[in-house]
């Protein structure tokens, strides 16, 4: 198999950290806050890397969009085991309104110049829960999508995945080149072995800008305000069903 | 200190290299979510974290230092030290676990064995399937490592060992262990010569396991050697050079040691620090109360202290430059840090830092033994002491 897949990895905020919005409510707060990778992105890069030690593919590559901080997510995807990287740098207001739609265009316009056979991403990114970059990418490129994948298998040169979708599983199969979505269960990230961690140092990461690749990023949505979810009400406690029944009715819920 | 090729100047300290950061990364991120969740439980049960111990092997974290031509992760003693203290914070017995098998184990064969040797007594101690262990101390002697009175003889094409090896961490599940016995008597301590023993052998057997104060998930027990027969190839090093070997040896080991305690203090104060922002008493958060924020003050000043004196007595030994008494100072300000950190963790919690709802008195009993093993906080102060006393020579 002569496959090469492209990975997008994007640097979000902790998933453990305790999200604050900014006292002027344009955004979150992210300085000096910890940023790590899209937990549904490390899943894609172990499922790439997989694939490859499987020899099902040739080549990975990882790819992200943001300022210089980005090159340590691409780092880590260098350490879990892909071959290079890609930088696609996008700083200042630019990268505060960077969304799907930009990020899709520069993955489309990647996958054609690196003539990639497979683009693996994370189903939705944990800071704005889009879940739209993957199909969008497909679209773009007229690519069948297998999007929430829990499990992917070759078959010639097919490919079987099976989706976790609201009712259960579905398994579909699609024709390569492909876009695929992971979900959580698809597999268990590695952590990075030492070894890789000093071999990765030693990958390439280019850099590109998205002019480059005929791409412009400026965006057609505005930020208006960014808020807290409301405080949670204390809840009531009731001694019987009925009670509950009542209560249910009087709310206006049943 | 000098700044010149390969040797990381003191301004980096306060950055470390990207490397390093991201393996420090990589090994806080395996403690927290592999580690931290199941300590308590090893230590109620004194279960050794095999599975763990395996996972960490594949990461290259039980032989660091190891070049990769032998199967290690080829990395410096400050990558080192970055991850035990790391693993430590999570679990403490791995902490030691760690550290024993890189620094007491592998190091001293690493340092003195034949080509042969380190390809028979390091590659499988790589893995994480093999773990080793250091025998010195004996039951009459710990501090006086130079009255070793195991005996080695040679009888012909063997070497037969006899005597009793004391507080032995690993040995209950370790594959091998390098033991200092004496081969001449007269010479005293430089009559000392070190041996590679398999583990289990004729002649090698096992004390019963010590029920410790902490790090309880690491085994802890005599090895009594009664005729025990070794090739004479498994001499490690030249004959007499035992003792030397094994300072040697303990004077990285004991940084080893100091990021264990080191890990042990920031997680006492991790613990500490998120309780006073929890608890709530005289209407506020305690940690707005100024005896609590000292207490805290204190805490990070102590570990921090400490931790820089590890990291320079690390780079000092990557550079090939004399850290004996560098390497003293850091162990002995972080197991100092680390008694003092998590009592006052507990200071903090109250009635809660008694119980084992809390970790803090899992700590409190971790940190104990670092002013104890590899070197009494005793013995690290007349280290420091001759080495000063040495620079002020007249």
């Amino acid at each position: 198999m002569s496959a090469r897949v492209l990975v997008g990895v994007k640097r979000v905020i902790d998933y453990a950290v305790k999200i604050r919005v900014k006292p002027d409510r344009t955004g979150v707060v992210t300085d000096g806050v910890k940023h790590s990778m899209n937990p549904f992105c490390e899943i894609a890069v172990e499922e790439a890397v997989k694939l490859k030690e499987k020899k099902l593919v040739k080549e990975v590559v990882a790819v992200s969009c943001g300022p210089q901080q980005v090159q340590e997510t691409i780092r880590t995807a260098l350490a879990m085991g892909a071959d290079r990287g890609i930088h696609v740098e996008v700083s200042g207001k630019d990268y505060e309104t960077l969304g799907p739609l930009q990020v899709s265009k520069i993955l489309a316009a990647l996958a054609k110049k690196e003539q990639a056979d497979l683009i693996i991403l994370g189903k939705q990114a944990i800071d704005d829960d889009c879940n739209q970059t993957g199909q969008m990418t497909a679209a773009l490129l007229d690519w069948p999508q297998g999007t929430f994948a829990s499990e992917l298998t070759f078959e010639a040169d097919k490919l079987k995945v099976v989706r976790e979708i609201d009712g259960g599983l579905e398994t579909i199969m699609i024709k390569l080149p492909a876009v695929v979505t992971a979900d959580l269960r698809l597999n268990t990230p590695r952590y990075a072995t030492l070894p890789n961690i000093m071999k990765a140092k030693k990958k390439k990461i280019a850099n590109v800008k998205p002019a480059d690749l005929g791409v412009d990023v400026s965006s057609r949505l505005e930020v208006l305000k960014v808020d807290e979810p409301p405080q949670r009400q204390a809840g009531v406690k009731v001694e019987t069903v009925e009670d509950l029944v009542g209560k249910l009715k009087e709310a206006g819920r049943i | 200190m000098v700044v010149g090729h390969g040797v990381r100047c003191l301004s980096q300290l306060a950055e470390l290299p990207e490397l390093h950061q991201m393996m420090r990364q990589t090994c806080r991120d395996y403690a927290q979510k592999e580690l931290a969740p199941i300590a308590a439980q090893l230590d109620k049960d004194h279960k050794f974290p095999a599975k763990q111990v395996k996972e960490l092997g594949a990461m290259g974290v039980m032989a660091v230092e190891v070049p990769e031509s032998l199967g290690g992760a080829g990395m410096d003693y400050l990558a080192y030290c970055l991850a035990v203290e790391e693993l430590s914070r999570g679990c403490a017995s791995t902490g030691v676990i760690v550290s024993v098998n890189n620094s007491l184990y592998l190091g001293p064969i690493l340092k003195f064995g034949t080509e042969e040797q380190k390809k028979q007594w390091i590659t499988p101690f790589t893995t994480g399937d093999k773990v080793g262990c250091f025998a010195l101390s004996e039951p009459g002697n710990g501090s006086d490592a130079g009255a070793a009175s195991t005996l080695a003889q040679q009888e012909g094409d063997e070497w037969v060992l006899n005597g009793t090896k004391a507080w032995i961490t690993n040995c209950w599940d370790a594959s091998a262990t390098v033991v200092f016995a004496t081969t001449d008597k007269s010479l005293k301590h430089k009559g000392i010569s070190a041996f590679l023993v398999p583990m289990p052998h004729p002649g090698l057997s096992l004390g019963k396991k010590e029920d410790k104060l902490g790090i309880r998930a690491s085994s802890t027990a005599n090895i009594i050697l009664e005729d025990c027969r070794i090739p004479l190839g498994n001499m490690l090093g030249e004959r007499g050079m035992g003792f030397k070997i094994a300072m040697q040896t303990l004077d990285s080991g004991r940084l080893g040691i100091a990021a264990q305690a080191l890990g042990i203090a920031q997680a006492a104060l991790d613990c500490a620090a998120d309780y006073a922002h929890k608890r709530t008493a005289f209407g506020a958060p305690i940690g707005k109360l100024q005896a609590i924020q000292f207490k805290l003050a204190d805490m990070a000043l102590a570990t921090e202290s400490a931790r820089l004196l590890t990291w320079r007595a690390a780079m000092l030994r990557d550079a090939k430059k004399p850290f004996t008494k560098e390497a003293a100072m850091a162990k002995l300000a972080a197991s100092e840090a680390a008694t003092f950190v998590s009592h006052q963790a507990i200071q903090v919690l109250g009635g809660m830092g008694y119980v084992t709802d809390m970790p803090a008195e899992r700590h409190y009993r971790d940190a104990r033994i670092t002013e104890i093993y590899e070197g009494t906080s005793e013995i690290q102060r007349l280290v420091i002491a001759n080495n000063i006393l040495k620079e002020y020579q007249q």
